[in-house]
Order: structure tokens, then sequence, then C-alpha cells
């Protein structure tokens, strides 16, 4: 016995939907990058193994510090004595906030230590050494 | 001359490259887009004014000097043979706490190297003093 199809099935894909699916994904990926703020110091970072990314980039903060000496917050640069009354100003308003240290692998402990200290005072406590992925 | 009257058929806004547009423009931003993630190692620093007693047993005493090298307890350790020997100590005794001391001299990049090495040994408990002459 033969059956016979009684629906004809189109067998186009329908268009006329495409552009409005298209700009919703515009729509989400313009809302969803962060362009890049600030352009920091020139540092090469250290490389670690054991590294981990940072939660997120609203609740993150950076201070650039280059093989010279010199500490940059959002491409302003401070003394470290300076740091505490920023860094604590930005802990008061967002109690999650994690300091990026993106500092060169050239510099010295006795900076880092004096920046240690200005984020304690300031009650900024969680930090992130900033690295690049060790390749072996 | 008689002007020819047209008659209008009412306007149009052509859509058929409304697609296109719209495709350009999405991957005008998805290159532009850097899924850039901030890595590195994490650290909680002591809050200002904390000090708690330990016990001078469970601590691990890991020095820095301004050349890179290492002295761990009291022996000399390389840098890469230091999440082994932590490990060890680990195992013995679960509530050590190691400080890391540095040279105000010493270079950032061995300090962050002995910090990954601690983490590779699964040390959690890690304390950094201040630095000394």
């Amino acid at each position: 016995m033969k059956f016979e199809r009684k629906t004809r099935l189109s067998s186009d894909i329908p268009t006329a939907s495409m552009p409005d699916i298209i700009f919703m994904l515009l729509i989400f990926f313009m809302v969803t990058t962060v362009l890049r703020e600030f352009s920091g110091l020139p540092v090469d970072l250290p490389k670690a193994m054991r590294i981990e990314k940072l939660k997120s980039k609203n609740h993150t903060s950076h201070i650039w510090v280059s093989k010279e000496g010199l500490v940059s917050i959002e491409d302003k640069l401070f003394n470290t004595e300076d740091i505490r009354h920023i860094m604590y100003e930005r802990r008061a308003a967002d109690p999650q906030l994690t300091v990026s240290l993106k500092a060169d692998e050239q510099s010295r402990m006795k900076l880092i230590s004096d920046i240690h200290n200005e984020l304690r005072k300031a009650d900024a406590l969680a930090l992130n050494y900033a690295t690049l992925q060790a390749t072996d | 001359m008689a002007k020819k009257k047209r008659r209008f058929k009412g306007g149009e806004i052509p859509t058929a490259s409304m697609a296109d547009i719209a495709f350009l423009l999405l991957i005008f931003f998805l290159v532009t887009t850097t899924i850039d993630m901030d890595k590195g190692l994490g650290i909680v620093l002591p809050a200002e004014g904390e000090q708690v007693e330990v016990s001078s047993k469970n601590i691990l005493n890991c020095l820095i000097n301004s050349t890179g090298q290492v002295l761990l307890g009291k022996e000399p350790v390389k840098i890469s043979d230091i999440s082994q020997v932590v490990r060890k100590k680990l195992q013995d005794n679960d509530k050590l706490i190691i400080s890391v001391k540095t040279h105000e001299k010493t270079k950032y990049k061995d300090y962050i190297a002995v910090i990954d090495q601690l983490k590779i040994a699964n040390a959690t408990r890690i304390s950094i003093a201040e630095t000394q002459l």
C-alpha cells in the first residue's frame, strides 16, 4: 500500500527572525564586554605553576609595580604611603575587593613588603600576585 | 511639458541586508572582546595588629636571601625541591605554619617561586614576615 503525504513541508529554514537572533547575540556581547580601562606600567610578570583565576573583574583592583620601583594604581603614580588611603576607600566601597599585584619579577621584596603593610593598614587583605602560567 | 505623476507606492526600508549588518557588528564585538582573566597566586594577608602565639615546633622558617638561596628550617634547599620537603613535613605535622622571610633585596621572582612551591605542596598556612636586612 502506498502512502501519500498529505501536507507539503517547506524545506527552507525560516530566516525572517534571523536579524533578531543576531541582534540578541550582539547585545549580549556588547553588555558583557569590559573594555580594558587602564594600561598600567610595563612589567614582566613572574611565572608560576599553581595559579588560580580571579573571581570577578568588578571586584578587582590592580597595583602595578615596575622594576624601577614605580607604583601605579589606575595609571597614576603613587608613593607607597598613599596606597593605604586609596585602598581603604576601595575596600570600604566594595567589601569583596581583591587586590591584584602586578609586579615585575625583578622588583625587590622591600617594596613588595611595604605594599603588604600598606594593604594591611587599609584592611584590604585578599591579595593576588599576578603571574603567568609556567609552561613546564 | 507635462509632468508624469508618479504614484507613491509606500516607503520601505530594505531589510534583506539587516542580518549581514548585524553579523558584522557581532563579529566586531567578538573579535575585540578580550577574555583575559587575571590569574595569579592568591594569598590572604593577616589583619593589622593581629598576633597569634604559635608554639615554635609548629613553625617552619623559610628564609630567602638576596641571591635567591633558600634556607628551609636549618638546611639549605634548592627552590625546586621545596615542595617535596614541605609536603613531607606537612605529613608529619599538619598544623605546620610556614613563615616566609625575605631579605630586602630579594627578587620578587624568587619569592613567587617559593610561594608557588608551597602552593604545590598544598601548604595552606603561609605567613609572610617582614623583610629583614
